[in-house]
């Protein structure tokens, strides 16, 4: 288990050493000087030399890519002109928030996305089956930025059940950080006040958020649930007269689980890219929308960073998607 | 061929997508002639400000009395025309990339194949995003974004078909009697593999619509008065809730459309290869 684990990582150095000279040249040639583009649009001639000889623009190439490699290992990743603070800083305090949606999402669209993918299966080709699959081909369809808005104007504009936007109202105060999670943070610390209106500010977000992982989440455990239902061992124990209930919610649901799995491990990493334009709409404090804020403002910094973040992250939960793909089908560990 | 259309009839979710597509069509190549004031792109009408759905007006008017049904009937040419240069782009990046990696071995295989992992495990709104500003935002720079970010898809798909072809017996056989390898590759490899390719470039339309429209949405994609859905749904923000109409509209568009190139896309691949199960 651990031969797999190291070399599944092994597997990943050149994807992550790629990412890193992408983002070098991304900033260093896309753009006709990268001092001037640093610099941002008001700059003085005498502040492009400065960022040129900062940022080593005017050594050779290869000790750039050296310098480069260097600050990102120590995480510098200079100055945001958006909010004039280190650009790490800004991210490790947003990063929470995003985090915070993320999971909530992913929870969302598991809880919902896996049984009802087991009744679409179920009942195939009859109208639940239908339902959900016009539901699920509905779900990527859909403009999320759209749907945001449909739900704010709906929930919390004209029937005014939640809140518009933010993570939390105006004077409530913060439960002491422990977590990050505004909602485990308070339950800590006893408010409950707190941990209802961060609730009440997390259901928008996090229900357009999950939209597409719900319907990537149905599909695949359908298509799972369809499958198994062939195999012999459930016509076996149907046919020995095994209660059919607990045939399908546990040994078939165990056996066709498993896609399911690996698409709720990729998509941890897409709902992370995701959260860029609801965290947008919603004014959610994350990384998402400081990406937005970034871009809006031509801070290369910012973008750079955050571009490296989520694919690190993309990276990273590969692994550990492979590694939970192991755990629940012992025969993948063979197989690297 | 007459098999496969009558088996293409029985699916029914595909034949609504097919009928999606071609309405999206004939709307986006006749629109300035069905829609009700093809004026209304740079016109304005500030007497009749944000109106609700009426008779004269069936999806309202904007913030500048503009007729929303004719910005969104509009607004189709350049959602497809969009889609359509931005797939066509990465197929013409990622195919030939795709078979050039499958068909070699080696370091150049590695390298492309390596280049391409490192595209696909980027987020590709945010690579889209960071390079749409880095070339300075406009709807060229949104669409060159778009297709840098979507040929991986073409390269992966095309590299495994190209593989699992290359060790056909007919490439043997080509190669016995002396055909070179750009002729094996372009007249024999490529037709075998079209039609995933196509497969994947029917729900590419469909994707970059979704994302074109983000982009114009954040202000990176289409400048007004363009009558963009994206962009009007952004426009359209400062007007809530009152004038509800304005972000409906435009959004239920994108959805159509998007749905429509989805539901033929999963169609067509069933069609062409029926084992293959139903995915993104």
């Amino acid at each position: 288990m651990l031969r797999f684990i190291l070399r599944r990582t092994l597997y990943a150095a050149p994807s992550l050493l790629g990412l890193l000279i992408f983002t070098f040249l991304l900033i260093r040639v896309v753009p006709a000087d990268p001092a001037a583009a640093l610099a941002g649009d008001n700059a003085t001639p005498q502040q492009i030399a400065d960022i040129r000889h900062q940022y080593g623009f005017d050594r050779p190439i290869a000790e750039q890519l050296l310098i480069y490699f260097g600050q990102i290992l120590r995480l510098n990743f200079g100055e945001s002109q958006y909010t004039h603070r280190p650009v790490g800083l800004d991210i490790r305090q947003r990063l929470p928030a995003t985090l915070e949606l993320t999971f909530a999402a992913l929870l969302i669209a598991t809880v919902l996305g896996i049984p009802l993918g087991v009744l679409a299966g179920i009942y195939h080709n009859r109208w639940p089956d239908f339902l959900l699959r016009l539901l699920s081909i509905s779900g990527v369809a859909i403009a999320a930025f759209w749907f945001a808005i449909m739900l704010q104007l709906l929930f919390a504009m004209e029937l005014d059940w939640l809140p518009l936007r933010g993570r939390s109202s105006v004077g409530m105060l913060a439960p002491p950080e422990i977590t990050g999670s505004l909602i485990l943070d308070s339950l800590f610390a006893g408010r409950f006040d707190a941990c209802w209106d961060a609730l009440r500010h997390l259901v928008l977000p996090a229900v357009t958020l999950s939209l597409g992982a719900f319907a990537t989440i149905t599909r695949f455990t359908r298509a799972g649930v369809l499958e198994t239902m062939q195999k012999d061992f459930v016509l076996y124990e149907r046919a020995v007269g095994y209660p059919h209930r607990r045939l399908v919610w546990i040994y078939v649901l165990r056996n066709s689980v498993i896609a399911a799995v690996t698409q709720i491990g990729l998509l941890f990493g897409a709902l992370i890219a995701g959260a860029v334009v609801v965290e947008a709409i919603f004014d959610w404090p994350g990384i998402g929308n400081y990406a937005v804020l970034a871009i809006l403002s031509a801070d290369y910094k910012v973008m750079l960073a955050v571009t490296l973040l989520i694919g690190v992250v993309y990276t990273v939960v590969n692994i550990l998607t492979d590694f939970v793909h192991g755990l629940l089908d012992p025969r993948l560990w063979e197989q690297l | 061929m007459l098999l496969l259309a009558k088996k293409f009839a029985r699916d029914i979710p595909a034949l609504i997508g097919l009928v999606i597509v071609i309405v999206a069509i004939t709307i986006a190549i006749i629109g300035p002639w069905i829609a009700p004031h093809p004026g209304d792109v740079v016109a304005s009408h500030l007497t009749q400000r944000l109106k609700p759905p009426s008779a004269a007006f069936p999806f309202g008017t904007d913030n500048l009395g503009r007729d929303l049904l004719s910005r969104v009937i509009l607004g189709t040419r350049g959602a497809l025309e969009v889609a359509l240069i931005v797939v066509a782009l990465a197929a013409a990046i990622g195919v030939p990339l795709g078979l050039v990696a499958g068909y070699a071995s080696g370091w150049p295989s590695e390298l492309i194949m390596r280049i391409t992992d490192v595209f696909l495990s980027l987020p590709q709104l945010v690579l889209a995003l960071a390079l749409a500003q880095l070339l300075t935002p406009s709807l060229e720079s949104a669409m060159i974004a778009l297709a840098m970010t979507y040929w991986p898809f073409f390269t992966r798909l095309v590299f495994a078909e190209t593989r699992r072809l290359k060790a056909a017996l007919f490439v043997d056989a080509l190669r016995g009697i002396g055909a070179g390898s750009t002729r094996i590759l372009f007249a024999h490899i490529l037709p075998n593999a079209i039609s995933p390719v196509i497969v994947r470039a029917t729900i590419g339309l469909g994707f970059t619509i979704l994302v074109a429209a983000v982009l114009g949405f954040l202000g990176m994609g289409a400048t007004p008065p363009q009558p963009d859905w994206g962009l009007t749904i952004s426009e359209s923000r400062n007007y809530l809730p009152d004038a509800w109409w304005y972000a409906t509209f435009p959004g239920l568009a994108i959805l159509l459309a998007v749905l429509g190139f989805n539901l033929l896309g999963d169609g067509l691949r069933d069609l062409f290869d029926p084992r293959l199960r139903r995915s993104r």
